[in-house]
């Protein structure tokens, strides 16, 4: 075993990994955040509350129905982005033509009648959810021992950052999402449904929260709270990744991820505080983020 | 792009004899209130009357929404209990001390996030303010989760007695009211003036040659000195500093305030901070709930009433007076 700068390799590696989960959630989070910024010009508040929501319905989905973990991973982003299609269509439409900040502020009261709700039903302590049989269980790698659930939680998150980026920029209907971004009338003239568009879109961002709600209902406990400290973070992520950037979004959540994983084995109480810190660095260097263009 | 185009009232419709009366009709009030009140819940309600008014100061008047204000509030909060009750300095000069801790911090949030606007400026000073958070969290002076206790409420003048409550109320009413007084100074100066500039026009008002960014950096630090003064106020009159007021939630708590009085209004943000203290205090045993109902006035005051209750209200009595003048 060779130490590095005097850190045993496995203690790196391992927390290593943990900085590449933490990470795959702030891309998977930001990714969303961004394609529904893209469209609607709204920084979703509600989004740690969405995530929140779906590891909260894969838990109900076990505990009242005995439905497992593999069919959760669709049925609750499916349930989750449903409602997110509704609050879209009923409330959020309502203000696209006035200052973003309100769009903000709209989302926040929405994430915190959510968050109230589910405190009120299930209190702040975390229900466990076990991971499924296939995934539990540890791979040993003589230098260290790996987690299968980890292992796929990296693997998942970033197929589905892959699979997103694809489908935006190289499919038919992603190329109609882009044309809408930049002009919604003119894509509207040419018959596109625009308004059909936004809704579908929103429902999709959502849709991707309350999938790594999902991944991360076996990581950590099933809580009310879970979601709302994260989000503080992931806008952190957005700014320095550069918001409305799809790949910006990617390379920053888990960039920043891995960061703070190493934040933890060289200075453990700045682990909370490295991406903030790197949000100011950011900032004076680069205002627009990492990809953003500057507007 | 739209960035600065939040709804804001009109000048005031209260014609000009009108309003020494109003105001003197509320300072009798509040002279009158502790014997009728209890004066524990009317200082919790002047401590963030101040706070929402200097939220104002920057929303209202300057356009620019900050979602981190807590770390002026709360900070000041600790920095003024730590003096009064480690360095055993008296009330006055703790509550300079939290000012002057608002006015750095505000400093430096402002240096940070003044690159960006809008909606960004308020996720940089959310971060930012997260900072200020987790340093609460971890430090030594601040006594982690059990905060700052038994803060000694002591004054500089022998002849004032701040242990009793109904004194203590009176002395946080006289600090609130030059708090208040200077707010209303700067918005009527031409420095305010210009600020509603540049919240209506930001490029124009460059255009004519202002240094933009240096008036919204001043807004910025104001706002955050007062936020401060709001923040040392509260820890003296309770005796305590705690996670709570330095807490996320609290910079949200300050917005929904200044939105339900009504955003760009001069008492708007005291009547929030009333209705909202209110709200906490009697239906306490609802517990969460009042979280839930608070989510639902956020997203009520969006969708319907953007300029809050004081704003609906002036422009109710514009549009009659209008109707009556014809």
């Amino acid at each position: 075993m060779i130490p590095i700068l005097n850190i045993p390799t496995d203690v790196l590696l391992g927390q290593l990994l943990l900085g590449l989960i933490n990470g795959s959630f702030y891309a998977i989070l930001s990714l969303g955040l961004s394609v529904i910024f893209g469209l609607l010009n709204i920084i979703n508040f509600t989004h740690g509350a969405q995530y929140m929501m779906g590891a909260f319905v894969s838990w109900m989905l076990l505990t009242y129905f005995g439905i497992g973990y593999w069919p959760a991973l669709l049925i609750s982003p499916v349930v989750v982005g449903i409602t997110g299609v509704i609050l879209e269509r009923f409330i959020l439409r309502r203000i696209y033509d006035i200052d973003h900040i309100y769009g903000f502020l709209l989302t926040y009261g929405v994430a915190l009648v959510i968050e109230s709700i589910f405190r009120g039903q299930y209190g702040v302590s975390g229900q466990p959810y076990r991971a499924p049989a296939l995934l539990s269980g540890v791979i040993d790698l003589d230098f260290m021992v790996l987690p299968i659930y980890r292992l796929w939680v990296v693997a998942a998150s970033i197929a589905v950052c892959a699979g997103t980026w694809l489908i935006i920029e190289k499919t038919r209907l992603g190329s109609y999402l882009r044309a809408a971004t930049e002009r919604p009338v003119l894509v509207r003239a040419f018959g596109v449904n625009v308004p059909r568009m936004i809704m579908i879109t929103y429902g999709f961002g959502v849709a991707l929260a309350a999938f790594a709600g999902v991944l991360a209902a076996p990581l950590y406990q099933v809580s009310s709270i879970m979601g709302s400290n994260l989000m503080v973070v992931v806008f952190a992520v957005v700014v320095i990744g550069g918001m409305g950037s799809i790949g910006g979004s990617i390379v920053a959540g888990f960039g920043l991820g891995i960061l703070e994983g190493l934040t933890k084995v060289f200075y453990p109480p700045g682990s909370n505080l490295v991406v903030f810190v790197a949000m100011i660095l950011i900032l004076t260097l680069r205002p627009a983020g990492l990809f953003g263009k500057a507007r | 792009m739209v960035s600065n185009n939040l709804t804001i009232v009109p000048a005031a419709t209260v014609t000009d004899y009108q309003v020494p009366l109003l105001a003197g009709m509320a300072l009798a009030a509040a002279l009158v209130a502790p014997f009728v009140v209890y004066p524990i819940f009317l200082m919790n309600v002047l401590c963030f009357a101040l706070f929402a008014c200097a939220f104002n100061l920057l929303m209202g008047f300057a356009g620019i929404l900050s979602f981190g204000h807590a770390a002026f509030f709360g900070g000041a909060a600790y920095v003024s209990a730590h003096c009064a009750k480690e360095l055993g300095l008296p009330a006055e000069l703790s509550l300079v001390a939290g000012m002057a801790s608002g006015a750095i911090l505000g400093a430096v949030f402002g240096w940070v996030a003044i690159r960006r606007q809008g909606i960004y400026f308020g996720m940089i000073t959310m971060g930012l303010a997260q900072i200020v958070y987790f340093i609460a969290l971890q430090a030594q002076f601040t006594g982690g989760e059990d905060g700052i206790q038994g803060v000694p409420r002591r004054s500089m003048l022998p002849f004032i007695n701040l242990e009793n409550d109904r004194t203590m109320y009176f002395f946080v009413l006289v600090v609130f009211l030059l708090g208040f007084v200077a707010i209303l100074r700067t918005v009527n100066s031409p420095f305010g003036h210009l600020l509603k500039a540049i919240r209506e026009n930001e490029p124009r008002a460059a255009s004519l040659g202002y240094d933009v960014d240096r008036f919204k950096f001043l807004a910025f630090v104001l706002s955050a000195t007062l936020s401060g003064l709001a923040g040392a106020l509260k820890a003296i009159a309770f005796q305590l500093a705690t996670l709570t007021d330095v807490e996320f939630f609290m910079s949200g708590e300050v917005v929904l305030m200044t939105l339900i009085g009504g955003v760009g209004t001069i008492i708007g943000p005291i009547v929030g901070a009333g209705i909202l203290i209110a709200m906490q205090t009697y239906l306490a045993e609802f517990g969460t709930w009042v979280k839930a109902v608070q989510g639902a006035i956020f997203i009520i005051c969006v969708l319907a009433f953007r300029k809050g209750l004081i704003g609906e209200f002036a422009a109710l009595m514009e549009r009659r007076a209008k109707r009556a003048g014809r």
